[in-house]
């Protein structure tokens, strides 16, 4: 790494770290039914007006059942929305280019890929999505998907944060003082129509219209347009493809969606045109991931803890970042012998204005992170360079994480080490105040062994079958890196890709559609459960066998746990892959 | 039944608002006030004609223009196909095609049988339709393109260091040669030098 680039990493984690309070607090605003925010007077009326259509009370609070139910119901709808309107694209408007409607395995596919937040693309934007399909079928579950995995998130806080006895004063009467105290046993959750429509308004929508407009000014497009004719300056003829990109990218970004307007993603010089807007893209991948750690310490009464659990995801997260770049930036020895100057680096997949550096630092960021957009292409990585993506991956995407989903997915493994540190001492273990029993541990675990098996088990399945051999477009070890990223992608709801693998036939859509709905819901299900388990307890006070959750050694401890459960579980996938590559 | 129904409604209710009013309050404001970006950074001619966008490569084969990056989009350059090529570090095509690469830079520049050869300059962009090359493969470039052009070295080269995009603040990114932008200035150059009669 040079200088430069040290600089920039430097600056990087230095704003992060700056706007991580600040997200945080405005958080604490956001997901609370009652809160405020300075953009009241604008969206307050937009707000009541939406619960008055929906029909719903936003005060009502929840148990986890009903907040999971409304989830899955409100999911459903949209996977039956997008499908649709992918399979009607021919007879929907703005569709310049008069693309086709999608093959139903495409259209599913595409449909469960941006319900769960992942944006895997089996297609390529420019040759197969309307104007339409992008705008409406797509980009409104970049919005809900990311608003779905911070309320799941924040129910499984408040889960947390709750005790079970709240006093609650009531008066009878208006004008007299409160005359009796009721005790109300509280295991509610929150209000999943509150959480979806306040984080969509409040949070999502503002800052995509300032950071669409910024993207637009540095040089994405957003227009109607039929694709545009050109005649080259050799008199060639090329055709440029066109469209409502900036306010769809804005929110992919933010959102940790990653779903590209076009093939090439944020490797495009329309869909990331200069090194700034490729900076303020890596920054709102992790901006909202890292306020939601603030959001934690916060709503626990325990700010340490917050900061904590933050510091060991930037620990994870540095690692990985310096592990890929030495890669990247040593270069592939094969093609320094045929001739190519070794200073330069792994240029293959990369584009000149990010270099080596800052396409190593979006790969990290971006598979930290569930969003899966890409300045590189991650196939034409070194091996060890390429093992870095797909690792932060494998860890469950807690480094950060996505909107929300790497929040509860790094709660799942901090009641594991707090499990392991109550074992280790032989006491009951407790999580701020609440007993972890044995109920919570199994409902940890089965969160884990799903992800790992739907991994493992669809990538040993495309393994020995002819439809997924078929698909690959590198041979050897490197071709089962593709298989096993895919699965991977697919199951941790990231959505990048080793791109060469062709995936849209009938059984990778399929069968990577089936990972992302695993992915996501089976994830989901039990953490709720987590949250309504915990809910449901009452806190008691520390006591000198408490093992406390802030301070280094719980960082060390749950850095610990997430790397011993992600080596052990995929260590031996990665030995046949990358790792054997590596000594090719 | 009325969970369906409430997220039928959430469903038509946040999609007006996040797929209708937002992106159409971007279109019109990004038209308004970044019509030129908004639309694709479109360089077109006296008479109208689109020759491209200076934010995408198009490819370039004559001696007396800079050549811009290899490129796997469609069957090269192809801005409504954009890709990398997706080969990984063991590939054999891929070894193959930069050995290829390598030979044909060296013979078209008239480098040294062994002398390296910038890696840009061999391998193909993530997009397919990277506008830029490394500083260092366009000063390789110069001599040949000079010649062909009849002009002088020391001139490519200022036009060289006018179409570089320097790092943003001095410190994000890394240099490149705008290819599409330092050839029409060269284009310019000789146009403005065929209407001053030669001394």
């Amino acid at each position: 790494m040079q200088i430069n680039d040290w600089l920039q990493f430097a600056l990087y984690l230095g704003l992060l770290t700056l706007i991580t309070k600040p997200m945080g607090l405005y958080l604490m605003q956001v997901l609370d039914t009652n809160g405020r925010t300075w953009l009241d007077p604008v969206l307050k009326p937009l707000e009541r007006i939406t619960y008055k259509l929906l029909g719903v009370d936003p005060q009502r609070e929840q148990g986890w059942k009903p907040y999971t139910f409304a989830m899955l119901a409100f999911s459903f709808v949209g996977v039956v929305f997008t499908y649709a309107i992918l399979r009607l694209q021919h007879l929907l408007p703005w569709n310049p280019q008069d693309l086709p409607g999608l093959s139903h395995h495409l259209a599913f596919n595409t449909a469960v890929s941006f319900t769960t937040n992942t944006n895997w693309q089996s297609y390529g934007g420019e040759a197969t999505m309307s104007y339409f399909s992008q705008m409406v079928g797509l980009t409104f579950h970049n919005f809900v998907s990311a608003a779905v995995g911070i309320g799941i998130a924040a129910a499984l806080v408040r889960g947390i944060s709750r005790t079970n006895f709240q006093v609650r004063s009531q008066s009878t009467t208006s004008d007299s003082k409160p005359t009796n105290s009721e005790v109300r046993f509280t295991a509610t959750v929150g209000n999943f129509w509150a959480d979806l429509v306040r984080v969509t308004y409040y949070l999502l929508l503002p800052i995509c219209v300032v950071f669409a407009l910024f993207l637009v000014s540095q040089g994405m497009i957003q227009n109607f347009d039929p694709y545009t004719k050109a005649k080259t300056l050799e008199g060639a003829e090329q055709v440029i493809a066109q469209g409502p990109m900036a306010s769809q990218v804005a929110i992919k970004m933010l959102g940790t969606n990653g779903g590209g307007f076009v093939n090439a993603n944020a490797a495009h010089p329309f869909e990331n045109p200069t090194p700034l807007s490729n900076f303020i893209q890596m920054l709102s991948i992790f901006s909202i991931g890292s306020g939601l750690t603030y959001y934690l310490g916060r709503m626990v009464k325990n700010q340490a803890h917050g900061w904590a659990v933050w510091a060991a995801m930037m620990v994870l997260f540095v690692g990985g970042v310096l592990v890929c770049a030495h890669f990247e930036a040593a270069g592939n020895p094969v093609h320094h012998q045929l001739g190519i100057a070794a200073a330069d680096g792994n240029m293959e997949g990369k584009e000149v204005r990010f270099g080596v550096f800052n396409s190593s630092l979006f790969a990290t960021i971006t598979t930290a992170a569930s969003c899966g957009a890409v300045n590189s292409m991650h196939d034409s990585f070194t091996p060890i360079g390429g093992l870095v993506p797909l690792f932060m991956i494998e860890l469950g995407e807690v480094v950060i994480g996505g909107v929300g989903a790497g929040l509860y997915g790094m709660l799942v493994f901090v009641i594991l080490a707090v499990f392991i540190a109550g074992l280790m001492v032989g006491r009951t273990p407790e999580y701020l105040g609440k007993k972890i029993q044995a109920k919570e541990v199994k409902l940890a675990m089965l969160t884990l062994l799903i992800l790992t098996l739907s991994i493992l088990g669809f990538t040993a399945w495309a393994c020995v079958s002819e439809w997924g051999v078929a698909g690959l477009n590198n041979s050897g070890p490197h071709g089962f890196s593709e298989m096993l990223y895919a699965y991977s992608s697919a199951t941790g709801n990231n959505g990048s890709a080793f791109a060469g693998l062709t995936a849209n036939t009938p059984w990778y859509n399929t069968t990577l559609g089936l990972a992302m709905l695993i992915g996501r819901f089976l994830m989901i299900v039990p953490i709720m459960a987590i949250a309504g388990s915990l809910a449901a307890k009452q806190a008691v006070p520390p006591s000198a066998g408490t093992f406390p959750v802030n301070g280094a050694t719980f960082t060390l401890l749950l850095i610990g746990t997430v790397l011993l459960i992600g080596a052990l579980n995929f260590l031996p996938a990665l030995a046949l892959g990358p790792i054997v590559e590596h000594f090719l | 039944m009325k969970l369906i129904l409430t997220s039928l409604r959430a469903t038509l209710v946040l999609a007006t608002i996040t797929c209708g009013a937002y992106p159409l309050l971007i279109t019109v404001a990004s038209q308004a006030f970044f019509n030129d970006q908004a639309n694709g950074s479109l360089i077109t001619d006296k008479d109208g004609t689109v020759r491209g966008s200076a934010l995408l490569s198009q490819n370039f084969t004559a001696e007396n223009y800079f050549h811009p990056r290899p490129s796997a989009a469609g069957s090269g350059h192809d801005a409504a196909s954009s890709s990398g090529s997706n080969l990984g570090p063991t590939s054999q095509k891929l070894n193959d095609a930069i050995k290829e690469r390598i030979g044909a830079y060296r013979a078209t520049n008239g480098l040294a049988a062994d002398a390296k050869v910038p890696a840009d300059a061999v391998t193909a962009s993530g997009s397919g339709l990277d506008p830029h090359i490394s500083v260092k493969n366009a000063e390789l470039q110069a001599p040949r393109v000079a010649k062909a052009r009849k002009m002088s070295v020391e001139k490519v080269r200022a036009l060289i260091a006018a179409n570089t995009t320097k790092p943003g603040f001095g410190i994000l990114g890394d240099a490149g040669v705008n290819v599409l932008k330092l050839n029409l200035a060269l284009d310019d150059v000789e146009r403005v030098f065929q209407l001053v009669p030669s001394k």
